[in-house]
């Protein structure tokens, strides 16, 4: 809005238009609170002593922040499932980046019968539930005796990122020039070295967003963890909530220390990066 | 890029194919860990899955017994698989009432630029990182009918009547839940439809303003139709979202009480890992499937013919 000392254009007086964005403002502080609310009563709950849990509302603050339920968590073995998280998680994207890449560069620069086909059979593997898998893939996991290993959920992690990262780096590959590849092809390099020196270096936004969306996804994967694994010696923090709650079940400020502590990782790393996270998400709006 | 990109779209020309040898071999091998690996953990399953349905077994040593079509017969007269069935269908009507709108409202909302705008996206982005089972957890603390906040809150402005054992009453369960999936899912149909807003060219709504046109005449008339494409792969995915559910439904209520909150992969899950009968789990997710195949053909394929036609 300009300080023009003329009177501004009707459409632009500023009383009414602020009247007008009352219902976005009403609708952006509702949301605001309905948003911050449950992390602030879960904050609150995890300070509080477990006498102060019992005895004051979940709406007061805690008297005084008690953090012994959070030095309590950290001694037993909630390192042990971050580590497993972040083992699991960076052998899954890695292993899905180079696949996915390997195959949606045959898929956007190859010559050969059935790319079509081929390409339609991955889309279409997009919609397939996980738990139509479940049952297979777990006894499966038993017979290789993999079952309660990190291993055991890397396999079914990188099969269920593949179809979403192939499909978005074919999308992203088809967009790099031919000319670069028939150059590369003229001087000498075999379909190997275009993809290695060319293809991948070139490619870096769409794998950085692809690695993220995958990330977060696997990151806080449950269900294929919660049957393919059982000690918390193998375990991902997803399921530290889970079996933290059967140990203090009847203690609500150290299970809600657990969820604030498996939630701040990622927190943390978004604070950071929001603008990659957010287009990491995003990627997702294609997943069927 | 939307759900109904076609593979042939970048299909090199007739002269330019004609031109390139072969590569058959080649791209063999580039598929080839990528197909193994598909074959393996997705394509296989699916395989097997199927015929595990024509079997009786509870999961332990060679015990499995070929009963046919028995399971899917049982299927088929099944109250509780015809209830996960309909509460997934509630989930599904649900979600895209409640989702899209909302999510839809807050981008337009913070499409206004403002200084707000841009911390507020921030905020309302972090239910999107947690698990289901931290969000689960949390929400499950909230519901409580004694000292959670929803309660105690009702309670404080003298609504006693409203305060409910939101997921021990069979009449509330789904719905809490459903609120819940809402409240993480939200944000991410207003991101998906921030990212549409984006690339509508300013012009539009400007020029549309300086004719006189009402904000709420530009949403109807220029921001909405710009939009329905958005809309649409929205709303599919929403669906197909809905019928394979099972996180959230699971952590806060594990189906119950008495399967009113019910859903057909987490019957799945407790007829398998909890009553051991694996054939007749797999026959349930077999037509969790079929079920998810059968919506997301017809759906895109209305999706499309609308597309033609507008």
């Amino acid at each position: 809005m300009t300080s023009a000392p003329l009177p501004p254009p009707a459409t632009r007086r500023p009383g009414p238009s602020r009247l007008r964005a009352l219902p976005a403002t009403l609708l952006k502080g509702l949301w605001l609170l309905l948003t911050a609310l449950p992390f602030v009563f879960m904050v609150m709950l995890s300070l509080k002593s477990r006498e102060e849990s019992y005895s004051t509302s979940m709406w007061t603050p805690p008297r005084q922040a008690d953090w012994s339920h959070y030095a309590d968590v950290l001694r037993g073995p909630f390192l042990s499932y971050v580590w497993n998280s972040l083992f699991v998680v960076s052998v899954s994207v890695a292993l899905t980046l180079l696949l996915s890449s390997l195959a949606a560069f045959a898929l956007a620069r190859l010559n050969f019968r059935f790319n079509g086909p081929v390409f339609g059979v991955i889309v279409a593997a997009l919609i397939v539930p996980v738990h139509v898998t479940l049952i297979p893939i777990y006894l499966l996991t038993r017979a290789a005796h993999l079952y309660d290993t990190s291993f055991a959920l890397i396999g079914p992690y990188v099969a269920f990122s593949l179809p979403v990262s192939i499909f978005l780096l074919t999308e992203f590959m088809r967009q790099i020039p031919r000319e670069l590849s028939e150059a590369a092809q003229i001087d000498g390099c075999g379909p190997f070295t275009t993809y290695a020196r060319i293809f991948l270096p070139l490619s870096r936004p769409g794998l950085v967003t692809v690695g993220i969306y995958t990330g977060i996804n696997l990151w806080n994967e449950f269900i294929f963890a919660y049957v393919l694994t059982s000690t918390p010696s193998h375990r991902t923090l997803p399921l530290a909530i889970f079996d933290f709650q059967g140990q203090y079940s009847s203690d609500i400020p150290a299970v809600l220390a657990v969820v604030t502590l498996t939630a701040l990782p990622l927190i943390v790393v978004y604070i950071f990066a929001q603008e990659k996270l957010v287009s990491g998400l995003m990627a997702g709006a294609i997943k069927g | 890029m939307s759900l109904t990109a076609k593979p042939v779209a970048a299909a090199p020309s007739q002269a330019r194919r004609a031109r390139r040898p072969r590569q058959d071999w080649i791209a063999v091998a580039f598929l080839a860990p990528a197909v193994l690996i598909l074959a393996v953990f997705l394509i296989y399953p699916l395989i097997a899955n199927f015929r595990l349905s024509f079997v009786d077994w509870n999961g332990l040593g060679n015990t499995a017994r070929n009963v046919g079509w028995n399971n899917w017969l049982e299927l088929s007269r099944d109250a509780v698989f015809v209830r996960a069935l309909g509460n997934n269908a509630l989930l599904a009507v649900l979600s895209i009432l409640i989702q899209l709108p909302l999510g839809l409202l807050l981008a337009v909302a913070l499409g206004r630029a403002s200084r707000g705008s841009a911390f507020l996206r921030i905020v309302y982005v972090v239910p999107l990182l947690m698990s289901s089972v931290a969000i689960g957890t949390v929400f499950r603390n909230l519901y409580d009918p004694n000292f959670g906040a929803i309660n105690v809150g009702l309670r404080a402005l003298h609504l006693d009547a409203l305060a409910q054992d939101w997921l021990g009453d069979p009449r509330f369960a789904l719905l809490s839940v459903i609120a819940v999936i809402c409240w993480q899912s939200i944000p991410f149909y207003m991101l998906l439809f921030m990212a549409g807003l984006s690339s509508m060219p300013a012009e539009l709504s400007e020029a549309a303003t300086l004719d006189g046109a009402s904000p709420r005449v530009v949403f109807w008339r220029i921001t909405l139709p710009f939009l329905q494409g958005t809309i649409r792969s929205a709303a599919v995915l929403s669906l197909i979202g809905a019928l394979r559910y099972f996180d959230l439904v699971y952590v806060m209520t594990g189906g119950g009480p008495t399967n009113a909150s019910e859903l057909m992969a987490t019957y799945m899950y407790r007829t398998v890992f909890s009553g051991f009968n694996i054939g007749y789990g797999a026959a349930i997710s077999s037509a969790m499937f079929l079920i998810v195949v059968v919506v997301a053909g017809l759906a895109l394929r209305l999706t499309r013919r609308y597309q033609t036609e507008v």
